[in-house]
């Protein structure tokens, strides 16, 4: 679908820096999955691909040409929090994305469109097992319900790139399993770019077909904001890498957050 | 816990005991029927209050015009009611709720549109925030009734000053408010919105306006309080007709029998409005209401 090229991207708030010298090229059809310790500029990297923010300087390409500094139907996102909107039943959440897309100035179809747009919509929200809850607002629907909708939603936006912050992060580990399967799903089906954000390091191996750990290289003891984090390890995965409980450890090490044990345990399951 | 020993007299029952824990006060819960009655208890008091005073004073002057018993007051809300007056022919209290009715449902729709069109305006848009909020900013500080006078002046004594006081003293409050809401919409739905395709007016349409509807709808809720204030300063002042012009106008006769009722009817309508709006809201908002929507 669509490549991503990052180079020398740098991203400060002031004088704070968060990000410094990302340079990363992801070939379309890729899955990156993003991890790193709290704070060290995962998301605010992610928000830069989904254009609610801009790099400070550095060269983001999507697809042809660079970066739109706002958010675009070329990129679709699926946050962790507030993904849905609270206001539409499920069925008219996802009614809502065809409407936005030809809806014109009412943003709204009608007639054999709005059939249409509602025929697909049912399609899709079988398709995330949902049916069962098509007039249901999302306050009556659990958590991961909701994350189901939002990325239904999301694909029906049909983006080149799928950007995931924490989708699955709020969710219970069963229904985490259940959400990686339907992903791995979708993604196998649509073959587009994806870039997840996750703290668990067992999800970023199981789902990835890469893992890129961000981490700060460079300290100032004096300045502890002076320097910023970078992709400090790359790993393309296959079969054998997925599974090996080398790398798996030798990540999460460097994230320090997660102990391996636990990570190992998500990838089993 | 000692609740054993209490039941334990008449022989252990099978079925499960009922603790009876006493409760930290913000913990214990009121039933339906005692939250009635708690509810009720104020009214009730200030109705003995007044009954008592009231016979009082007509024991020791019978023509006592401060404190009128209630039949006093009945015959003479009747009479506004049912009896045409002798000058005009009208019927004083339908002719009078009419024409306050309409300068005030006016004013706080005039309002209302303002709230709804700036409000989110300023707060959806940036370059209209930088130009518009810091100006409504400094016009929500005007004490209105400063106003009133100006507004005489400027547009005669007719309907359109009131219905402008109404306006300008209940809607730059208003405005702030739901461009405060718009503001706080979650970007996280502005970017979504964005990456399905919504551009600045569909995303109007489908996400901010439905979003700000309970909100607005609470802001008028809030909004009619003041509007009646600066509807009876208005009438007071300058008037021919209207809830507030009675009250004046009878003031000068000591009628407490027409004043006292005029109060309570105010009230009423005052609750059957913001009545209305809940059911309003409820109706328009289903999904900002789950647990009575169910």
């Amino acid at each position: 679908m669509s490549r991503i090229v990052v180079h020398g991207l740098e991203k400060s708030y002031g004088d704070a820096r968060v990000l410094e010298r990302v340079n990363v090229t992801a070939e379309a059809g890729e899955f990156l999955s993003l991890v790193g310790a709290s704070g060290c500029g995962k998301s605010t990297f992610l928000r830069i691909l989904l254009g609610q923010e801009q790099q400070s300087s550095g060269v983001v390409i999507v697809g042809d040409g660079p970066i739109v500094p706002e958010p675009t139907p070329q990129r679709g996102i699926v946050f962790q929090r507030y993904s849905v909107f609270p206001h539409l039943t499920a069925i008219q959440n996802l009614q809502l994305v065809e409407d936005f897309r030809s809806g014109g100035p009412f943003g709204r179809v009608f007639g054999a469109r709005r059939a249409n747009a509602r025929q697909e919509a049912e399609t899709m929200l079988e398709r995330v097992g949902l049916a069962h809850a098509r007039d249901l607002y999302p306050t009556s629907l659990s958590g991961g319900m909701q994350q189901r909708l939002a990325i239904a939603q999301t694909l029906l936006g049909r983006p080149q790139i799928l950007l995931l912050d924490e989708p699955f992060g709020a969710l219970d580990p069963g229904i985490r399993v259940e959400m990686h399967e339907l992903l791995t799903e979708l993604w196998t089906e649509h073959g587009m770019t994806v870039v997840m954000v996750t703290h668990d390091i067992g999800e970023a191996f199981k789902l990835g077909t890469r893992v890129l750990v961000f981490d700060k290289v460079r300290h100032d003891p004096q300045f502890p904001s002076a320097y910023g984090a970078t992709i400090t390890y790359d790993l393309r995965l296959d079969r054998k890498t997925r599974a090996s409980s080398h790398h798996l450890a030798k990540v999460a090490a460097m994230v320090g957050t997660t102990r391996p044990d636990t990570a190992m345990a998500t990838t089993a399951s | 816990m000692n609740t054993v020993s209490e039941t334990g007299g008449e022989g252990m029952r099978p079925s499960r005991p009922r603790p009876k824990v006493r409760l930290r006060m913000i913990n214990a819960k009121v039933s339906r029927g005692s939250a009635l009655f708690l509810g009720g208890l104020p009214f009730l008091f200030v109705a003995i209050a007044y009954l008592i005073a009231s016979a009082q004073r007509l024991a020791v002057n019978p023509s006592d015009k401060l404190l009128p018993s209630p039949a006093q007051m009945w015959s003479a809300f009747l009479d506004l009611a049912t009896v045409p007056d002798k000058r005009s022919g009208d019927l004083i209290l339908w002719v009078d709720t009419y024409a306050s009715l309409l300068r005030l449902f006016a004013g706080v729709g005039v309002a209302t549109f303002a709230a709804l069109s700036l409000g989110v305006a300023i707060g959806f848009i940036p370059r209209v925030r930088a130009f518009l909020l810091p100006f409504v900013t400094v016009v929500c500080v005007i004490p209105p009734l400063a106003l009133l006078p100006i507004l005489f002046i400027a547009l005669g004594l007719g309907e359109t000053a009131k219905i402008t006081l109404i306006a300008l003293g209940v809607a730059p409050v208003m405005v702030r408010d739901i461009a405060n809401r718009v503001m706080e919409l979650p970007s996280e739905l502005v970017a979504k919105a964005q990456t399905l395709g919504g551009n600045s007016w569909t995303m109007v349409l489908r996400l901010v306006l439905p979003q700000v509807m309970p909100r607005l709808i609470t802001c008028v809720r809030l909004a009619l309080g003041p509007a009646w204030l600066f509807l009876i300063a208005a009438e007071a002042i300058a008037s021919t007709e209207g809830l507030g012009y009675r009250i004046f106008l009878v003031r000068r006769y000591l009628s407490m029998d027409v004043i006292l009722p005029y109060v309570a009817w105010i009230t009423l309508l005052a609750v059957i409005t913001d009545w209305l709006l809940v059911r309003l809201s409820r109706a328009v908002s289903p999904w900002a209401h789950p647990v009575e929507a169910r």
